[in-house]
């Protein structure tokens, strides 16, 4: 299985939240899977997805926002686990699709082969550290402190084609959605 | 006008209500003030990128929004300001303690210092070097709207001689 199945997945516990995805394919994947207009998809800035999702999250204490992020990327930006876990956005939920490479570049090995994103997350003070297969997503999204997820896949792309909406669309139509 | 206070003073008449830090001795002062402010979120972050992707997310989420940092924190950020702030039209202000001008003791700071204004126009930023606290009100007040107008940041380089 890879981040396409596992997208999928994640997207059948979504109701009302706001999602902010990870450049390249896993944003590519969900826009092929479910567009909505909740969705803001990232086509520059690696490693800013959570970034963008604490933000957004601490604006809006009482919406629930999902982040659909990557290894790579959260390797890009290890010092934002330290800053969501210090502000604790309680609806904050922040996935990890772990597949072990950088997937929109040809699936190069990345360093999360070597260490546990979830023990990392544990070590840094998230009471809600947890392997995807352990939990039950919509209780995690429900719950009172912000939560960081791990789902490990296989490393593997789809063939979803480029997002054929410009920026200013996406950001326009995601604010005016919520 | 106290110098510290013309920036307060500044965001306060900007509407600015979300502020991303990382600290510099010379906004040591104005961290103090927003801190104490109940109308402003402020979240210190551990680098200055992370600070502008918390910027575009709480400016998705409809809050006016503002970097305070040294001006090495452009360096750490120059990716994000342009393919996610200027790409989706994000306006920021950007407030920074300018580094490695005149009256500079830290030799350390004089490369980077050199450099920002050309960084800045090199990324086609609008930016103000006001010289006066008088100034500086302006330019800071004034900055928000030029931002949402420019559909990228603006931001207020305060040098060493400034405070």
């Amino acid at each position: 299985m890879a981040r396409y199945e596992a997208i999928q997945e994640i997207m059948e516990s979504i109701e009302e939240e706001l999602v902010i995805c990870n450049i390249g394919f896993p944003s590519r994947e969900l826009y092929e899977i479910d567009d909505r207009p909740k969705n803001f998809y990232m086509i520059g800035s690696m490693g800013l997805a959570s970034s963008i999702g604490f933000g957004l999250a601490m604006a809006k204490p009482h919406k629930d926002v999902v982040v659909i992020d990557g290894d790579g990327s959260l390797l890009m930006n290890m010092g934002s686990l330290v800053t969501i876990f210090a502000n604790n956005p309680s609806n904050l939920t922040w996935i990890v699709i772990d597949n072990g490479a950088y997937g929109s570049t040809g699936n190069q090995d990345t360093y999360a082969q070597k260490t546990d994103l979830v023990d990392i997350a544990k070590a840094v003070g998230f009471k809600n550290s947890f392997e995807f297969a352990d939990i039950n997503l919509k209780d995690v999204i429900r719950s009172d402190d912000a939560s960081f997820i791990v789902y490990k896949t296989e490393p593997g792309n789809s063939d979803a084609p480029i997002i054929d909406l410009d920026p200013i669309t996406i950001k326009e139509r995601f604010m005016s959605s919520i | 006008m106290d110098s510290t206070q013309a920036i307060y003073d500044g965001l306060k008449d900007a509407e600015i209500d979300f502020i991303v830090s990382v600290p510099c001795v010379n906004l040591s002062k104005l961290l103090n003030m927003i801190d104490e402010d109940p109308e402003i979120t402020h979240i210190p972050v551990t680098r200055e990128e992370e600070g502008i992707g918390i910027c575009a997310g709480a400016y998705l989420g409809g809050k006016r929004t503002a970097i305070l940092m040294q001006n090495s924190g452009l360096g750490n950020s120059i990716n994000a300001l342009k393919s996610l702030m200027e790409l989706y039209e994000f306006p920021l202000l950007m407030i920074m303690s300018h580094r490695g001008t005149e009256g500079e003791n830290i030799c350390g700071q004089v490369p980077m210092g050199e450099s920002t204004p050309g960084i800045l126009e090199g990324m086609d930023f609008s930016f103000f070097t006001p010289a006066t606290s008088e100034e500086a009100y302006d330019n800071v007040r004034l900055s928000w709207e030029m931002s949402e107008d420019e559909g990228k940041p603006v931001s207020i380089l305060l040098e060493i001689k400034y405070w």
